[in-house]
């Protein structure tokens, strides 16, 4: 749909008349508030904008948005998005989903979205723990964490949110955190313009149930010294002095320090077309990688759904009734 | 075809064939072809494929037989026939497991060079039933005819065609029999075999020589002395082809979304007996069918109902499994208040049960199987074509109630087929779908505002400027549609879901009765057992016993009159493939005795099963 006149929306024609429900202080007012100021830079208008989430904290997100919304089932929030999206590929679509909801109950459609590649963009918030049903541990919870439900500490491995993406064949895969408001906000517009599946994980701390558990990547004092700006073309340099960058070597990613033995061009150079650089970063932690980690272009379901009725109305001509009743053998009864 | 009838030609009213061998025989594809040449020569049929669940169980057991009975006549019939009158059976287990259901009389053609002795132990056979003085087919006419090495003979000079290839087609010698016996022409059969195997003209050769084979050997054997006809059936006038459940419903589909100017979405998960509907339809993207292949059961709801709030005709079709996995979601499309049409294919349960079996089953799953108060309009054709009607009604239902409708059929409806009087799709009206596009309350919209006359809400669709708006599971207010634990608001929006479907009763036609309109018996049926009952309620009602039908199409609403319809009987009887479904809603809603009658044996009632029971009720009551 072409707009009549040019969009000149704002962050406050997003803002629904709802009240948001949320804890003080939670990570969540920060995605919401980012999303909104990101939405005008769509170029979309407003009335193709969708939201789509399932159960959990993150899932009220779609009552706060002034755009068309879902609050749907827990977990099922990529099969809706997924319907929607074929029955009208003009649509901006967004599923909003959490550890718990997408990776545990949902975790069979995040896997079938992302290798379908239909064009919606899904954002995980990750905080590791359960909060609407105050405090279990979740799919993405670290191993020994202790919770409600693992009081000795949880004995199932976490997933990793990103690698999964990966594995189910997603074509934009990024990371962001709660505290960092532009990266998020860039990361959410280039989400919207890869045309295929787009994952976005955003770290998010729960005050309540988990709090502090990205500590070391958010707060100020450390953050600098933990994350990893990924940026396209550019080496891996992080650190508060830019002084620490990852390599390649003995099969796997080092952290060093640069000075006499390493310089900027030992350094790996981020792609975000290699399924192989991505992989890598998926498994690292130590610094933990931001940014866009892979985006590279395959043909959407969507449209390839709606190229194919094209196709078969080439082929075959517009469907006709009649012709469709008689394709049998049939007889005449006088 | 060159030939001298030694055979006399009798004309007989109707008959009842069954075809039954190895699941890998290809006894569905005879029996298909059969019956196609039947219905253009214009008889009456029904059909009835019972095959096992496993593709190819092992070869000769009872466990892998499959068989297809074909019930053909020269008036209105109602089923595909209680007993065959013929039987093919191409092995001794497709022998072992047809004798309960034939009559002494009946004729039994046996491919006899399969009655080996490693075969008759597969089949569990103690003695082998063709051994002279063997005494288990004594009171049949036995026709032994050694098939598999007559097959033989015919196709071995074909080159290109392997041992395997040459024993394939001995099935077209058994249906080339029964062309003979029946005085088909073998025509219609060779057309279709060109056309199949265009490519390996060595496959075709082989299937028109057995078909040849089979015609000739009843023509120069001895032992057939008769052959029969079968005259043309009177249907009403008209351009007719051959339906089955399934086939009807996809049309049916089709259609709706034709007539409504929109795409079709159908959403779905292959499941047995309902994955034809999606064969279907896949093929029909120039028609703007969308169909997608779920990743499983939830996924296939859930797509619809995003389907539904993009515009799209949205329908997913399952079986009960797969409705008991969509459960939480069609609440959800209750909630949001979307149109969605559910088919609910029922095969024989709980959990995986006879998947390929027919069952009624799901009703109370259907109707009360949901948390919460959950009221869904069901529908329920009773013959394949009618699943071609009901489907149509299930969209102008889930329009005008803004609600998810189930459409219930089952396995014996999906698959049997009848003769379906080719609609002119001009007569077919429009469907109108409204999508609003200004505001319906004071300066906004109101998404919940509701039809003061249907109880709809407006279907307002994403991409709409101006009416955006947020839909959820939770309750919400009245209009508003935000997001309220008010007490009186749950009580309010519970109260109007259920009055709207309730409402439906103002469009859904009034039930009638077959046979009086007061009297001894009232028997009431739903769904795939019309057939069945229809023909026993004739029968005891030529017979002078005051019994009259009535089948429910209409399940959730009933129609308006049936309470007083039922209060004019002295009794009432309620046959079900179920343990009394019908019969637990019925006493539950209009506080009357009725009496179950229930079978759960996978297969579909007979008419015998059924005049039995009649004539035991109304004992000494004939006029």
């Amino acid at each position: 749909m072409t707009p009549i006149e040019p969009l000149q929306l704002t962050r406050k024609d997003f803002v629904s008349d709802q009240t948001v429900r949320w804890c003080p202080g939670c990570g969540d007012y920060a995605i919401l508030s980012q999303i909104q100021k990101t939405m005008p830079q769509l170029g979309v208008p407003k009335e193709n904008i969708v939201f789509i989430s399932g159960i959990g904290c993150s899932s009220r997100f779609p009552y706060y948005m002034d755009t068309y919304g879902i609050h749907s089932i827990h977990g099922r929030a990529p099969t809706l998005a997924t319907g929607l999206k074929i029955a009208n590929p003009e649509l901006s679509v967004w599923v909003i989903t959490g550890d718990g909801d997408g990776l545990s109950i949902g975790g069979n459609h995040l896997v079938h979205a992302c290798r379908r590649n239909i064009d919606i963009n899904i954002i995980l918030f990750n905080n590791r723990i359960y909060g609407l049903t105050k405090g279990q541990y979740s799919p993405t919870s670290p191993q020994g964490f202790r919770s409600k439900t693992s009081p000795m500490g949880t004995l199932e491995q976490p997933l990793n949110p990103v690698s999964v993406a990966l594995a189910s064949e997603a074509t934009f895969i990024a990371r962001t955190i709660d505290v960092i408001p532009k990266h998020m906000g860039g990361i959410f517009l280039k989400a919207d313009q890869h045309k295929g599946i787009s994952f976005v994980e955003v770290m998010q701390n729960c005050v309540i149930f988990n709090p502090g558990t990205w500590h070391e990547y958010s707060d100020r004092k450390t953050r600098d010294d933990h994350d990893l700006y990924l940026e396209d073309g550019k080496p891996m340099i992080f650190g508060k002095n830019k002084d620490k960058g990852v390599i390649w070597r003995r099969n796997g990613l080092e952290v060093v320090t640069l000075g006499d033995q390493y310089t900027e061009n030992d350094l790996l150079v981020h792609d975000v077309s290699s399924i192989e650089i991505a992989w890598l970063l998926s498994r690292l932690q130590y610094p933990m990688p931001l940014g866009v980690i892979l985006d590279i272009t395959k043909p959407t379901y969507d449209l390839g759904l709606w190229h194919q009725v094209e196709v078969a109305k080439d082929q075959k001509g517009e469907g006709d009734l009649e012709t469709l009743f008689n394709n049998a053998d049939t007889w005449i009864v006088e | 075809m060159k030939e001298e009838h030694h055979a006399v030609v009798k004309e007989v009213d109707s008959v009842v064939i069954r075809f039954a061998g190895d699941s890998g025989d290809g006894m569905q594809l005879t029996g298909t072809q059969f019956t196609n040449t039947a219905a253009i020569i214009g008889n009456d049929i029904s059909t009835f494929p019972d095959y096992p669940a496993e593709i190819r169980a092992p070869a000769g057991t009872i466990a892998g037989v499959s068989g297809f009975q074909v019930h053909l006549s020269d008036s209105d019939i109602w089923t595909p026939g209680d007993s065959p009158d013929v039987l093919i059976a191409m092995n001794p287990a497709a022998l072992k497991a047809s004798l309960p259901d034939m009559e002494p009389g009946a004729t039994i053609i046996v491919n006899s060079d399969a009655f080996t002795q490693a075969n008759l132990d597969k089949a569990g056979c103690e003695t082998n039933p063709l051994a002279a003085g063997d005494k288990t087919l004594r009171d049949y006419r036995v026709i032994q005819a050694p098939i598999s090495s007559l097959n033989r003979t015919a196709v071995q000079d074909i080159e290109g065609l392997s041992p395997k290839d040459r024993d394939r087609s001995r099935n077209f010698f058994a249906l080339g029999l029964v062309y003979w016996m029946y005085d088909r022409p073998i025509d219609n059969t060779v057309e279709w075999a060109k056309k199949k195997f265009a490519k390996y003209p060595a496959v075709v050769e082989a299937n028109i020589r057995a078909l040849q084979a089979g015609y000739n050997f009843g023509n120069t054997t001895e032992a057939f002395q008769t052959r029969y006809r079968i005259k043309r059936a009177k249907l009403p006038p008209g351009t007719y082809r051959k339906i089955n459940g399934n086939e009807a419903v996809a049309m049916g589909l089709v259609t709706v979304a034709k007539k409504a100017g929109k795409p079709l979405f159908y959403g779905s998960y292959p499941i047995t007996p309902a994955s034809d509907i999606l064969h279907a339809l896949s093929p029909l993207r120039n028609f703007d069918v969308l169909t997608f292949q779920a990743e499983d059961e939830i996924a296939a709801m859930g797509s619809t109902i995003g389907a539904a709030f993009g515009g799209a005709l949205a329908v997913t079709g399952t079986s009960g499994p797969g409705i008991a996995l969509k459960s939480e979601a069609m609440n959800l499309a209750l909630m949001l208040e979307l149109p969605i049409v559910i088919i609910d294919v029922q095969r024989g349960g709980p959990s995986t049960g006879l998947p390929t079996k027919v069952e009624q089953a799901d009703l109370l799953q259907v109707m009360y199987g949901r948390n919460g108060e959950s009221p869904m309009p069901v529908l329920a054709p009773s013959t394949p074509a009618e699943c071609f009607d009901f489907t149509l009604e299930a969209f102008r239902f889930a329009l005008r109630t803004m609600s998810p409708v189930i459409l219930l059929t089952d396995g014996y409806l999906a698959n049997s087929a009848e003769p379906w009087r080719i609609p002119d799709p001009e007569d077919i009206p429009p469907i109108i779908v409204e999508h609003p596009t200004e505001f319906n309350g004071d300066g906004r919209f109101l998404p919940y505002k509701r039809d003061p006359e249907t109880m709809g809400r407006p279907w307002a669709i994403a991409g709409t400027p101006k009416l955006e708006h947020r839909l959820g599971g939770l309750e919400k207010s009245p209009e508003f549609g935000n997001v309220s634990y008010v007490p009186d608001h749950h009580q309010q929006m519970v109260n109007e879901r259920a009055e709207k479907v309730a409402r439906l009763a103002d469009v859904i036609p009034e039930q009638t009765v077959f046979g009086p309109e007061e009297g001894d018996l009232l028997v009431v049926g739903w769904g795939s057992t019309y057939g069945a009952i229809h023909a026993a309620v004739r029968q005891a009602h030529n017979k002078g016993y005051s019994v009259a039908h009535a089948h429910i199409r209409y399940l959730n609403p009933f129609p308006r009159n049936l309470g007083d319809i039922l209060k004019r009987y002295d009794r009432i009887l309620v046959p079900e493939l179920n343990m009394g479904q019908l019969a637990f809603i019925l006493r539950g809603t209009y506080l009357l005795p009725v009496i179950p009658m229930d079978k759960v044996k996978g297969r579909p009632f007979k008419i015998s099963e059924l005049s039995e029971k009649i004539e035991e009720l109304l004992a000494g009551d004939a006029s």
